[in-house]
């Protein structure tokens, strides 16, 4: 049995698995931007605050996925939880440190001109400071995903969902049947996957980003 | 277009911040007059923005008191506040990822007015800076020369119709020239609008042509003079203010005088089909020829006058004149390309006198004398 048939036949399992790969890594991705934007949002004015946050999520990008995942399950167990937890602290790093960046690159003019003409506070960070922010943001969380992709691969070490588990059943039965073709299935699909997710921050940065602003 | 301006008064204020001995601006007292510009000028770091952002409060007053209208400006929300007072500053301060027209409409919007009446709005707004709505009302700001933007600042500064614009230094990115525009255009919109201007600027000139009054500050925003220009440009309070009203301050209080404001000379005149044997100079050594509709058109000497047979191709043309709106700065430029004596004219081109170097050498020794 070769690869194709391999997947034709094993379809819909892999199918389930590819858009459950897919979905925890996106809703991780959206879950560690709105943390990731609200700690940038919390800091950026203090240049202490931003190093400490940007030194903090770095530190927790040098932590081996395994062992991140083996300090994660004796506290919350195996499963979902576990996954979401390491794929939000892996995201937050380049979320966090683009938004800092992002919000720390805006004109001072046009906010004070924003401030001068009224806008209230809140205003001005989400009409106008977020909203020139945004690309940056846009592009930390980009590289964030491709970065949970291949760590979400890892989760399953945790029974974590995804095309993980194709991998690591394959590699736990090395030298039989079908071990080549899950580990295969598994890595080519998340290859496959990326690239689609990447296409869909192209949309999402042509439909979302002011072509004021856009580069 | 309604609101007319209103006054500002500043009392003692100061602001002091905190780790530094000196005050950023110290006991800072002034009116200003509603329906006024009053320019703040001054070296740079001297203060004056600071005092000029204590007005609407992106900087708080450390004491003193500041009334808008009568209405004190310290009781008032700042967010309200600025609202109500219209703010433009250097390189326009626009936001990029909004088009012309929606950062025009953002005061507005801000009020809670509707979409149509801010729509009506913004379009109004536009054909007053001159930038017309169909071409320009969705572009974005980069896609502007640093002169149409600084257009667009006004715009959005004008859009909530305020008694009270605070203008920091907002043509001080444009190259000269369209500096000049920007700054006619700024006096003939003052001229129908009648706001309260406070503007601030480092550019004496630019002072002197737009200010109603002219505050000349130096360091901690100390008032060094507050006057009118020709008052400043006459007779500076002290040497500070002298060193900054700079070399030529003569000549620049020329600008403030028009032609129409002093006493003008005659010339012997004569029509071009007059014959030549009827003219009689008299003790004069000049004749002004002129054509059938009165305007002048050639220069000639009693010596080409005796010898001419015609008055129509006699002596030289005339080759720059005044009208009576010119400035005597504009004036003295005529005499020098003349060599003499400056032509004035009226509105159909008619000759109705001339000027010449005395009258403006008495013109400055009047504006000494009296300030």
């Amino acid at each position: 049995m070769n690869v194709l048939e391999y997947v034709a036949d094993r379809w819909d399992r892999l199918s389930l698995q590819a858009f459950l790969h897919v979905s925890a890594v996106v809703q991780c991705t959206v879950l560690a931007a709105l943390l990731g934007v609200a700690i940038g949002v919390a800091v950026y004015r203090s240049p202490a605050g931003s190093a400490l946050a940007t030194a903090l999520a770095s530190t927790i990008l040098t932590i081996p996925s395994f062992a991140l995942l083996a300090l994660l399950i004796p506290v919350f167990g195996l499963g979902a939880d576990t996954t979401v937890i390491a794929l939000v602290l892996y995201a937050l790093l380049p979320i966090v440190r683009n938004t800092i960046v992002g919000l720390g690159g805006v004109d001072p003019a046009v906010s004070d001109a924003a401030r001068g003409i009224g806008m209230s506070r809140f205003g001005v960070l989400t009409r106008v400071e977020l909203r020139l922010a945004w690309p940056a943001i846009l592009a930390g969380m980009r590289v964030a995903t491709q970065m949970l992709m291949g760590i979400a691969v890892i989760a399953a070490y945790a029974k974590g969902p995804g095309l993980g588990s194709e991998v690591f059943s394959g590699l736990a039965n090395a030298g039989s049947a079908n071990s080549m073709n899950q580990a295969l299935t598994g890595t080519i699909g998340v290859v496959v996957l990326a690239l689609l997710l990447d296409g869909v921050y192209v949309l999402v940065n042509r439909f979302t980003v002011s072509r004021g602003v856009r580069g | 277009m309604a609101e007319k301006g209103i006054e500002i008064r500043l009392d003692h204020v100061t602001k002091r911040y905190a780790g530094q001995k000196a005050a950023a601006v110290d006991d800072f007292s002034m009116v200003v007059p509603a329906g006024q510009v009053v320019v703040f000028v001054g070296p740079s770091g001297c203060g004056k923005t600071t005092t000029m952002r204590m007005i609407n409060r992106l900087i708080e007053p450390t004491s003193g008191t500041i009334t808008i209208g009568g209405e004190d400006a310290l009781k008032i929300d700042p967010d309200d506040l600025r609202r109500r007072v219209g703010y433009a500053i250097q390189q326009a301060g626009l936001f990029p990822h909004f088009t012309v027209a929606q950062n025009i409409g953002i005061v507005p919007g801000l009020l809670g007015w509707d979409k149509k009446r801010t729509a009506d709005r913004v379009d109004e707004m536009m054909d007053l800076v001159g930038l017309d709505p169909g071409e320009f009302a969705g572009r974005f700001p980069r896609q502007l020369s640093g002169g149409q933007q600084q257009r667009v600042g006004v715009a959005r500064a004008l859009a909530a119709d305020p008694p009270v614009l605070l203008m920091d230094e907002p043509f001080g990115a444009v190259d000269p020239i369209t500096r000049g525009h920007l700054q006619d255009e700024l006096l003939r919109l003052q001229n129908e609008l009648r706001k309260t201007i406070v503007f601030v600027t480092h550019d004496f000139d630019e002072a002197v042509k737009l200010g109603d009054k002219i505050a000349v500050l130096g360091d901690r925003s100390t008032i060094l003079q507050y006057a009118t220009p020709d008052a400043i440009l006459a007779n500076p309070a002290d040497d500070t203010v002298a060193g900054f009203v700079g070399a030529g301050a003569s000549l620049k209080a020329l600008t403030l005088t028009r032609v129409r404001d002093v006493e003008l000379g005659h010339a012997v005149t004569a029509r071009a089909d007059a014959d030549p044997s009827t003219v009689d100079l008299g003790a004069e050594k000049w004749l002004l020829v002129l054509d059938r509709r009165d305007r002048p058109v050639r220069w000639a000497t009693q010596n080409e006058l005796r010898r001419a047979s015609s008055l129509a191709s006699i002596g030289r043309p005339v080759q720059d004149s005044v009208t009576l709106q010119s400035t005597l700065r504009d004036a003295l430029e005529a005499m020098v390309n003349e060599g003499g004596r400056a032509v004035v004219t009226g509105s159909r081109g008619e000759y109705v006198g001339t000027l010449d170097l005395t009258t403006v050498t008495d013109v400055v020794q009047q504006l000494r004398a009296n300030s």
